[in-house]
C-alpha cells in the first residue's frame, strides 16, 4: 500500500446511518473492510443442501392457488431490451394492469420494471393506477439505473442517471454495484457509491425512491463475496438486495437467494429494520418461483412475502403463472395460444 | 458360461428420451395366453402434459423443415424398422398372439407405410393445394400446411405396429408433432418404434409415444388447449363423443374412431393441415 492508498483507507466514508450505527463513528475503509471480512464464512455445501431441501416441498391444490396469485403480487414485470420502445412499455403497463384479459379476478403485480428512458411512458401509461394516492394498492414504477446492466461509468454520469429516473417518477431505483472494484477489494469505493445515489434518489419534497442494490451475484464468484456485498449494500442504506440483472449467467439461484435472506434475516435480528429482497433473471416456471416462496417463509418468516419485501425480476414467469393458474380454474391444460406475447 | 436373460424394462418416449412415467406407475403386459412379458410405464396427465410442451417446442423446426427433407427422414424410419424386422416380430408374437408369418406380414405392412408416407411428403402440397381462378391481375394460391400439435389415440384391436404407423406417420409428414397414446394390451411394439425414431433423424419431441390407459389420459388430451388436433382412430371403445365435445371447446380438428387399422390414404395427410390462401401480382404496369 503506498501512501496516497493508505491515507485513503483512513479518510472517513459518506456518514450513513446504519454503518455509523453499526461499525461506529470512525467509518472507514479500514473499519468498513474489517467488518465486512470479519463475517464468517459461508458453508457452500450446507447452503446448497438447504436449498435442494427447501425446492423439494409439494405444494398442492389450494395452496397452490394461493400461491400464484402471490406470486404476481410480488412480480416486477421487466423489458429490459434495447429493443424496447414506448409502444412496448404501454402493453408491458397494460399486462401489468391485467394480466390475463380472459379472468378479472388475476391480481396486478407489483410494478413494472425499465429502462430509465422509458420511465415517462410507464407513469403515462399507468395513469391513475401509479398515483401517490394509491401506492399501496398500486403499480410501482422501477427503473434500472446506474448504467445498468454493467455499471461502466463514472459517478457523475450514475448519478445524472438516477435523479434522471427520478425526476421522470420513478418509484423505484434498481442500481448496479461497481463488481470490479467490489472484487479487487476497494468496498469503501462500492459503500460510497451506493450512498451517493440513494442520495440521488431523493425528491424534492424530501421522500427518497425505493433503492434496490443489484450485487449480480453471478460475477462475484463465491458465498462469501455474496454475503459481504449483501453486507455492504445494507449499510450503505439499500431498501431492497436484488440478486442479478439478468443480463448475466448465472442470474438467480435458490442457494444465493437463500443466502441473502439470510443476511436480511440477521439484519432484522440485529437491528428490527427490514429489507427486502429481489431474486432476478433466470425465473421462468411456476414451479421454481413457488420453491422461493418456500425459501423465504422458511427463512424469514411469511411477512416477508408482501410486494414491499419481496419481489420477483421476471418477464416470461407471468405467462407460466397465468397458465397454471388457467389450469386451477377450468381444469384443463392451457396453453400459449392464450396468454399475451410479450 | 451360462447367460442370464436380461428382461427390457418398457419405458415411456418423450421429448427424444426414454422416461418412465413421473407417476412412478407401470402395468402388466401379458402375452394372449396370459403369460407375463414385460412391465410398460402407465402414463399419467402428467406425462401427457409434459409430451405436449415436447411437441410444441419441437413444432417450429419441424414445420419449417422442406417437405423434401421430412420424407428423408420419414424414410430413414423405414429402413431402420427393416433392420430391426426380427425383433418387432418377436414382440407381435408375443405380444398379440400371432403366427411368425402373419406378424412378419405387419412388420412389412408398416414399414411400407412408412415409405408410401413419406413419398407425399414433398407432393402432397402440389396435389391438395391451389391455384385458385380469380378476376384480377394477380395470382391467388392456396397451399395446405401442419395443424400443429396432434393428439392421437392409436387403433387399440388389433396390429399393434401397424396400427400405430397408421396414424403416426400422416401426421408428422405434414410437419405436425405428435402425441400418441400406444395399443393399451400390447405396448412394446410402440416403445421398440420409440427406439427406431430415436435414431432415425427424427428431432426430438416430434413424435411422443405413451403407454397406458387411453380412457384415462385422452380427456386430458382433448381438452388440452396447447393441443390443436385430435385422431380418435383407436378411441371407438371411449366415450368418443365426449371426447370430440371436449375438443370442441378448444377448436381442435377432429378424426373420428375407425374401424381396423386405417388404411394409407392422402385424406388422413390433409386431415391435419390448414389452408393458406396468398396472392402475387401477375405483372406491373
Amino acid at each position: 500500500m503506498n501512501a496516497t492508498e493508505h491515507a485513503a483507507a483512513h479518510t472517513a466514508l459518506a456518514p450513513a446511518e446504519r454503518a455509523l450505527d453499526l461499525i461506529g463513528s470512525d467509518l472507514t475503509e479500514t473499519t468498513l473492510r474489517l467488518h465486512l471480512e470479519g463475517l464468517s464464512g459461508v458453508d457452500a455445501a450446507g447452503l446448497e443442501q438447504r436449498a435442494a431441501g427447501l425446492a423439494t416441498r409439494s405444494i398442492k391444490t389450494t395452496s397452490k392457488a394461493l400461491a400464484l396469485d402471490t406470486i404476481i403480487r410480488l412480480i416486477d414485470l421487466t423489458t429490459l431490451e434495447g429493443a424496447d420502445t414506448p409502444g412496448k412499455v404501454h402493453s408491458l403497463v397494460a399486462k401489468a394492469m391485467n394480466p390475463d384479459a380472459t379472468d378479472a379476478t388475476v391480481p396486478r403485480v407489483a410494478a413494472v420494471c425499465v429502462y430509465g428512458d422509458m420511465v415517462p411512458y410507464a407513469v403515462e401509461a399507468l395513469g391513475a393506477a401509479g398515483t401517490e394516492s394509491q401506492r399501496h394498492e398500486g403499480i410501482q414504477v422501477a427503473a434500472v439505473a446506474t448504467a445498468f446492466p454493467s455499471g461502466r461509468a463514472s459517478l457523475a454520469v450514475k448519478l445524472a442517471d438516477t435523479s434522471e429516473a427520478v425526476a421522470a417518477g420513478a418509484d423505484e431505483i434498481d442500481m448496479v454495484i461497481d463488481r470490479g472494484a467490489f472484487l479487487s477489494g476497494r468496498y469503501g469505493l462500492v459503500f460510497e457509491q451506493i450512498v451517493a445515489v440513494k442520495e440521488a434518489c431523493r425528491r424534492p419534497d424530501g421522500s427518497y425512491a425505493h433503492l434496490k442494490v443489484i450485487l449480480e451475484t453471478g460475477e462475484l464468484a463465491t458465498y462469501d463475496n455474496v454475503r459481504r456485498a449483501s453486507w455492504l449494500a445494507i449499510l450503505a442504506g439499500a431498501d431492497f438486495i436484488k440478486t442479478s440483472t439478468g443480463k448475466v449467467s448465472p442470474a438467480a439461484t435458490l442457494p444465493v437467494t437463500l443466502l441473502m435472506l439470510e443476511v436480511v434475516r440477521d439484519w432484522h435480528r440485529l437491528t428490527g429494520e427490514r429489507i427486502g429482497v429481489k431474486p432476478a433473471g433466470g425465473i421462468r416456471s411456476s414451479k421454481d418461483a413457488i420453491r422461493y416462496l418456500v425459501t423465504v417463509a422458511e427463512t424469514v418468516g411469511e411477512e416477508w412475502l408482501k410486494p414491499e419485501l419481496f419481489r420477483f425480476g421476471a418477464s416470461s414467469l407471468l405467462n407460466d403463472v397465468l397458465l397454471q393458474r388457467q389450469k386451477l380454474t377450468t381444469g384443463r391444460y392451457s396453453g400459449a395460444d392464450y396468454v399475451t406475447m410479450d | 458360461m451360462s447367460h442370464l436373460a436380461v428382461p427390457k424394462t418398457y419405458k415411456l418416449y418423450v421429448g427424444g428420451a426414454f422416461a418412465r412415467s413421473e407417476s412412478g406407475r407401470t402395468y402388466e403386459v401379458l402375452s394372449r395366453k396370459g403369460a407375463f412379458l414385460a412391465n410398460a410405464a402407465l402414463a399419467s396427465r402428467k406425462d401427457a402434459r409434459d409430451a405436449v410442451v415436447a411437441a410444441r417446442a419441437a413444432l417450429a423446426g419441424w414445420s419449417a423443415a422442406s417437405g423434401y427433407n421430412r420424407g428423408q427422414v420419414l424414410y430413414r424410419i423405414a429402413e431402420l424398422l427393416e433392420g430391426r424386422r426380427n425383433q418387432f416380430i418377436d414382440e407381435v408374437v408375443s405380444t398379440e398372439g400371432a403366427t411368425k408369418a402373419a406378424a412378419g406380414k405387419q412388420v412389412d405392412t408398416a414399414i411400407d407405410a412408412w415409405v408410401w408416407y413419406a413419398g407425399w411428403a414433398d407432393k402432397y402440397v402440389q396435389v391438395a393445394g391451389n391455384g385458385n381462378p380469380v378476376a384480377g391481375p394477380y395470382f391467388n394460391i392456396s397451399t395446405p400446411e401442419s395443424t400443429g400439435v396432434v393428439a392421437i389415440v392409436a387403433p387399440q384391436a388389433s396390429a399393434s405396429l401397424l396400427g400405430l404407423v397408421s396414424v403416426l406417420a400422416p401426421v408428422i409428414v405434414s410437419g405436425n408433432t405428435a402425441v400418441v397414446i400406444a395399443n393399451q394390451s400390447a405396448p412394446l411394439t410402440a416403445i421398440s418404434l420409440g427406439e427406431v425414431l430415436a435414431t432415425s433423424d427424427v428431432p426430438a419431441g416430434v413424435a411422443n409415444i405413451l403407454t397406458g390407459s387411453p380412457a384415462e389420459i385422452a380427456p386430458w388430451l382433448a381438452a388440452h388447449a396447447d393441443v390443436n388436433g385430435l385422431d380418435l382412430a383407436g378411441a371407438g371403445g371411449l366415450d368418443w363423443v365426449a371426447l370430440m365435445v371436449s375438443a370442441a371447446e378448444t377448436l381442435k380438428r377432429v378424426l373420428a374412431p375407425e374401424e381396423g387399422i386405417p388404411a394409407p390414404s392422402l385424406e388422413r395427410i390433409v386431415a391435419f393441415t390448414e389452408t393458406k390462401t396468398v396472392w402475387h401480382t401477375k405483372s406491373l404496369r
